[in-house]
């Protein structure tokens, strides 16, 4: 079983264009939904079970309640397509083959929201979805998609492109608010939360990409549907990005609660030739790795909980035995380093002492003391900073120390890193 | 080093359209600004300043905390090979150490000629791709040495004037992120 939803129209030649995509059922949601009062739509939404795809996974129909209903003021959506978390890249994929599927969403949560106007936040380095996602507005405009009265309903949107310019705080919400304000992208104290004071001060609801492409299947088809896949506090499908060492990388639609062992073997066509997996990170950079052993379980928000680590944003980093386990940590930490805005002193120092310590293991074996004192700024780090960019910085090196702790001492009694000096680089 | 043109300026008054805030306008403003004289100069930011109601300095802030602005001039090819985890379990490493043995020069450094800079970048979004390499708005992903060589051999040979656009060797339309699922 695989690509049930938001998968559904990718072998369809050509469905990025308006004609293809509604010959194909695009669209047919807008009549149902958009006749739907706002109340009902986020009811619908609720029942389904829906999470958020964008990391933290709050329940979508939930954060669409939190929108205030007696404001003057304008509301606003705003779809989070910045994928900078490092292993993810299906919203790339969503958004050049089938962006329709993302506006008819987006129409639909700007009813059940109250928004007339909606930007869609991409990164900047992918100008291949900004232009063709840009042309499907285009296309949706001059065919009455979007604009007033979509299609005789009454209902107005007006949505925009909105380019980014390379900054992965600026997939935090509350930091794309500020960019989107024409700031540095930096992130806002929370409360106010941003479904009550979000872009302009005004009601704002942020979602990825893979949550709001869900949306109209769930209108066209129920919510009992949607829970036929996954379980009861994971429902529906999942796209799964899986790469490093296996295969087959890419991206993977599947049932929530698909063994996550299938994925790697069946989908990914298992770790690459000749060699046996070590551990993996299973839901982007910002979550716990999980050696083998702790690897036979669901694939869905609470198996993954269990084990100890996060579903997040579902970038699958697949490791073999050939991995070294203090140079992982030494890349994320190297990432976050580069990514701090600065605003927090945690979080700004931290990640560059981490830094230092990981890159002085790496590369000429540092001291003993060294391991204890990278868990010692890691506690002074978690839960203490301004926003979860800090916070999840740390996941590499506390669940690397955990469950690899020999490795980081042999760093320590080589002198550094026998692969890395091995291999010249 | 020039003040934005007509051209530019009416693009970033459109785009400030779009917007209930003018301000929303400054980062597209700013590629308009990037695209006309290939980086951001002193004086484009004097002029957005002007066209979105905000002040000099505080244009400059915002251009330096995003890492797709250039200030200071680059090579005209900017080779940008993602050094993050997936593309690093995959050989970005490699990649890195081909680049600077053949270019001659370091990361982040312009060779004497002006064609190319280059770059370790961090996640392109890419990672079912790895090892990846932006070079203009192209994704190479799956990239060898032998590509990376192929692709540098028909950018640096040819006079600067016949090669407005990058090479298409990967297009990345032919190949998406980690091709196809089943
Ligand atoms: C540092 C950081 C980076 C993030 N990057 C992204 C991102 O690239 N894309 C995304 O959709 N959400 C990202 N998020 C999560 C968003 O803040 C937000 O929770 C999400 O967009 C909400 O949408 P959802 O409820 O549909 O998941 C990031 C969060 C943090 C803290
Ligand atoms: S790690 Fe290189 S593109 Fe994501």
């Amino acid at each position: 079983m695989a690509n049930e939803i938001v998968f559904s129209r990718n072998h369809i030649d050509n469905v990025k264009d308006l004609d293809v995509y509604v010959g194909n059922g695009g669209y047919s949601s807008l009549q149902k939904g958009l006749t739907m009062a706002p109340d009902e739509l986020i009811e619908l939404v609720k029942a389904s079970g829906l999470r958020g795809r964008g990391g933290a996974g709050f329940p979508t129909g939930m954060k669409w309640s939190f929108v205030p209903k007696d404001t003057s003021k304008p509301h606003y959506l705003v779809c989070n397509a910045d994928e900078s978390e490092p292993g993810t890249f299906k919203d790339r994929q969503l958004m050049e083959v089938n962006p329709h599927q993302l506006l008819e969403g987006m129409i639909l949560a700007c009813h059940a929201i109250g928004a007339k106007t909606g930007f869609i936040y991409i990164r900047g380095e992918f100008v291949g979805p900004i232009q063709i996602v840009s042309r499907a507005i285009e296309q949706a405009y001059a065919r009455g998609y979007l604009g007033k009265n979509i299609q005789g309903t009454g209902v107005d949107v007006d949505l925009a492109v909105h380019p980014g310019a390379g900054a992965y705080i600026w997939g935090e919400e509350s930091a794309l608010l500020n960019s989107l304000e024409g700031q540095r992208g930096l992130p806002r104290l929370k409360p106010p939360f941003p479904a009550v004071s979000g872009l302009y001060a005004s009601p704002t609801i942020i979602n990825n990409v893979e949550t709001l492409a869900n949306i109209s299947h769930i209108v066209n088809n129920g919510a009992d549907w949607f829970k036929q896949w996954g379980t009861e506090r994971s429902a529906g499908t999942k796209v799964v990005s899986i790469s490093g060492h296996v295969n087959r990388p890419g991206n993977y639609e599947v049932p929530l609660a698909t063994p996550m062992m299938t994925l790697i073997n069946e989908f990914a066509g298992g770790v690459r030739d000749g060699h046996k997996l070590k551990a993996v990170i299973p839901g982007g950079s910002s979550v716990p790795i999980l050696p083998a052993e702790k690897c036979d379980i669901n694939y869905d928000y609470e198996s993954i909980q269990a084990a100890g680590s996060m579903l997040g944003s579902a970038g699958m980093i697949v490791m073999d035995e050939t991995t070294c386990m203090v140079g992982v940590a030494r890349n994320l930490v190297h990432f976050y380093r580069h990514e701090s805005c600065g605003k927090c002193t945690p979080c700004r120092e931290g990640t560059d002492w981490m830094f230092k310590i990981l890159n002085e293991l790496e590369l000429t074996g540092g001291q003993m003391d060294d391991i204890d004192l990278l868990l010692d700024i890691t506690d002074n780090m978690d839960g203490k900073c301004f926003c979860p960019l800090g916070d999840t910085s740390i996941m590499s090196v506390v669940s690397g120390i955990e469950h690899w702790r020999h490795e980081f001492e042999e760093h320590v009694r080589n002198g550094g890193c026998q692969q890395r000096a091995q291999n010249g680089h | 080093m020039a003040h934005l043109t007509a051209e530019s300026r009416q693009r970033i008054n459109d785009i400030a359209a779009r917007y209930p805030e003018k301000r929303s306008a400054l980062l597209p403003a700013l590629y308009v600004a990037q695209e006309q004289d290939g980086i951001v100069t002193d004086e484009a930011i004097i002029d957005i300043a002007e066209l979105l109601e905000a002040t000099p300095a505080y244009v400059k802030g915002v251009a330096s905390f995003y890492t797709m602005y250039y200030r200071y001039s680059v090579g005209k090819y900017i080779l940008q090979v993602c050094g993050t985890l997936s593309c690093e379990l995959c050989g970005s490493g490699q990649l890195v150490n081909h680049l600077e043995e053949r270019l001659g020069i370091k990361e982040g450094e312009t060779t004497p000629d002006g064609r190319f800079t280059f770059e370790t970048v961090e996640c392109l979004g890419a990672c079912g791709g790895a090892p990846v390499m932006l070079l203009g708005d192209k994704y190479y992903e799956k990239l060898t040495i032998k590509q990376l060589d192929a692709i540098i051999d028909d950018l640096r040979f040819k006079p600067a004037s016949d090669h407005p656009e990058p090479p298409q060797l990967v297009p990345f339309e032919d190949k998406p992120a980690g091709a196809k699922s089943t």
